[in-house]
């Protein structure tokens, strides 16, 4: 099985350590991972915007770096939303379905491709609470939507009940937007940051030490205003906890 | 003039620890409640599919239900006035009522006479006029818009009405008791109702088969406003029409659910014609650009709605700003699909107004695909050149440097060395950095995952 290892670009510039996770965690299970070299963006940040022609470059780039991989992995749910539910600003030829289609997220390429039972090579032994961001919930469906009446799941808690030592901690909101919402955090400032704040109190109602979550994006802006607040809350990508670091 | 809901939001929370807080709680608490309702019902996600179906299935069929639906009503001996646009509706009223001498009237809640700012017409032409459901009096004594499709005051507290009905009707100013609040505007209101010269109403359903329409409340004003006064005006729009009487079970059973949480609304009052000789009742039927709205081809999906306002209990964003900061009859997430439909210059900024997290989306009763529709809103913003200039400036700069992996390296580097040789004052400057304002910055890697990568795995 050979995999495309899609490092967004934020992740690539302020969290190497989650990129490093995904790969070293990918190879441990025994897949071919290669990183194509020429990658930056999805597009996502331009197509949120409603700004298509901007948006075209970084998508036909996507295309042209992720061509002929049997899956394209990103440890990103809102990158991996956009590019399998959005990502029309370039022609639809069948190489651009197709790619989308083998695009997927790490904790559902875990969970529905590999089939990952388990970790036996990590353990953290933490209070956790999980932040499934809202691409990775409505988008790709890697947890049950609670505005729906069907049967109840949450992939990413499935793998952290794999991890020894782990407790998972459930929010009094489990999937209340945390206000990042890409462009929008700082376009729409105070509304972005109550909600960022009403998040972290939820997380501090629970007592846990870590927030584990599958988007580093939303971590982002939780961390900043965590920080702002002297909240000793920490921040980790579920990679680096399945992979045993790096932290 | 357009509307700065990113900034009208921020006042509202910045107004004090307690209106953003309890509207928050309030909301959320309905979308609990209306959570609950929906698990109770083993056949709910068929409801909400079959009410999907039936109104595509009325919109796209809606020259012959409309036509059906006159000739039923007339034979009923209701009179049915056709209006194309808002100004059309306010007029044909006002000369409704000249016609009838009718200067005193009462209201219940209609969002389709807000749209037409229909009180505003007839106030200035020497019509009285009293809203009589409980959250429009609030507004209407505050000069405010409704910031709720169904609760229309529920931005404010306690405290606020208390203040407000001791300013406007006399109450005593330290009464706080919402229920003593809730009987003195009933005192105040209930010789209104006998006093009027014609009750207006509006509609939730309008029956194609029948030429019937019903009006849910919570308080039974509708039912008093049609059922003193000779004269009954109910303004309806043209998506209200659903083909049979058999469909309301399965909308009414929605409709409340959706909304609040509860059951079914209090009242539920089926209106087929004028109630006795003597009296008369009129429909006026309204397009207002919802026939416009139904020939685009991305956004002729909001006319599905049945105004529950599940959208704006569920919307975090919405919860935050409250409706005011909308500065439109609708607010919420429905809200900024609909109303950049009648002004989209006035209301370009709505459609960026929202973390996109879809959740509005997810809890409509009819499957109204609301964030995908506020990312076309942001689409044709960008295409008529409404959005942000500065957002605008920094995607061309974006979408080149994304285009471009040379480009995008150097772009990485020049940021962790600016971001690091950057004094704080700079950094965390509150003009310049709306996310240092309340939050620290990230730091960039000297290391990108891609260095490391060369380095240890690139032979």
């Amino acid at each position: 099985m050979r995999v495309g290892l899609f490092i967004p670009c934020y992740i690539d510039a302020i969290y190497p350590k989650v990129g490093i996770a995904t790969l070293e965690l990918l190879e441990k299970l025994g897949v071919e991972v290669i990183v194509p070299l020429d990658q930056t963006c999805c597009g996502q940040p331009m197509g949120n915007e409603g700004d298509q022609k901007n948006a075209a470059a970084a998508e036909a780039l996507f295309c042209k770096n992720f061509e002929g991989f049997d899956y394209i992995v990103g440890p990103a749910g809102s990158c991996v939303k956009h590019v399998r539910q959005h990502f029309d600003a370039i022609p639809q030829t069948t190489q651009v379905q197709q790619i989308r289609r083998n695009t997927f997220e790490l904790v559902e390429f875990l969970t529905d491709i590999l089939q990952v039972s388990e970790f036996p090579w990590t353990s953290f032994n933490h209070n956790v609470a999980i932040h499934n961001s809202c691409s990775a919930i409505r988008g790709l469906h890697i947890q049950s939507r609670s505005e729906w009446q069907e049967p109840r799941f949450n992939k990413t808690e499935e793998l952290l009940h794999r991890v020894s030592g782990v407790t998972v901690k459930h929010l009094d909101r489990p999937d209340e937007c945390c206000g990042f919402g890409g462009t929008f955090c700082v376009t729409d400032e105070a509304v972005s940051v109550k909600m960022g704040q009403d998040k972290v109190a939820d997380y501090e109602r629970q007592e846990v030490a870590y927030v584990v979550s599958p988007d580093m994006s939303c971590l982002m802006h939780q961390q900043g205003i965590a920080e702002r607040d002297k909240s000793p809350l920490k921040f980790v990508h579920i990679a680096q906890v399945l992979n045993n670091g790096p932290y | 003039m357009k509307i700065n809901v990113e900034k009208n939001a921020a006042a509202f929370i910045h107004m004090d620890d307690v209106h953003q807080p309890t509207h928050d709680k309030n909301l959320w608490n309905a979308r609990m409640k209306r959570d609950r309702m929906a698990a109770s019902i083993p056949e709910w996600e068929q409801m909400r599919d079959l009410a999907s179906q039936i109104k595509e299935h009325a919109l796209t069929h809606l020259d012959q239900y409309v036509e059906q639906f006159v000739t039923a009503a007339t034979k009923r001996g209701t009179i049915v006035h056709f209006a194309k646009t808002a100004e059309d509706h306010n007029r044909i009223i006002y000369e409704i009522l000249k016609s009838h001498n009718a200067t005193k009237i009462v209201k219940s809640k209609s969002m389709l006479q807000e749209e037409c700012e229909m009180a505003p017409y007839l106030e200035s032409r020497g019509i009285e006029l009293i809203e009589t459901d409980l959250g429009e009096r609030i507004q209407q004594l505050s000069g405010e818009m409704p910031s709720h499709i169904v609760m229309p005051a529920i931005h404010k507290t306690t405290d606020d009405v208390a203040e407000l009905f001791a300013r406007t009707i006399g109450t005593d100013p330290n009464n706080k008791d919402p229920k003593e609040l809730t009987e003195a505007m009933r005192n105040n209101a209930r010789p209104k109702f006998l006093e009027a010269h014609a009750g207006l109403t509006g509609a939730n359903f309008a029956v194609a088969e029948t030429g019937a329409f019903v009006v849910c409340t919570n308080e039974g004003n509708a039912d008093l406003t049609a059922a003193i006064p000779p004269l009954h005006i109910a303004s309806i729009g043209i998506e209200k029409i659903l083909p049979k009487t058999e469909d309301l079970g399965l909308f009414i059973r929605l409709l409340s659910r959706s909304a609040l949480g509860t059951p079914a609304t209090q009242y539920t009052s089926h209106f087929m014609g004028p109630r006795e000789n003597g009296t008369e009742l009129h429909i006026v039927l309204t397009d207002n650009g919802r026939s416009e709205r139904l020939g685009k081809a991305e956004f002729w999906y909001s006319l599905k709605c049945i105004r529950c306002g599940a959208c704006m209990n569920t919307c975090p964003v919405y919860r935050r700003s409250s409706g005011i900061a909308y500065g439109a009859t609708y607010s919420g997430p429905i809200g900024i699909i609909i109303d950049p439909t009648f002004d989209d210059k006035k209301y370009s900024e709505l459609p960026f107004h929202s973390s996109l997290c879809g959740s509005c989306t997810e809890v409509c009763p009819v499957h109204i695909n609301i964030a995908e529709q506020i990312t076309l809103w942001r689409q044709h913003m960008v295409r008529i050149k409404a959005s942000k200039p500065s957002l605008h400036y920094a995607f061309n700069v974006a979408g080149k440097l994304f285009g471009s992996p040379k480009w995008f390296r150097r772009a990485e580097k020049l940021g962790y060395y600016g971001l690091k040789l950057a004094p704080d004052w700079l950094v965390y400057n509150k003009t310049l950095n709306a996310w240092g304002k309340n939050r620290q910055m990230p730091a960039i890697q000297k290391e990108t995952f891609r260095d490391w990568y060369i380095k240890n795995r690139v032979k």
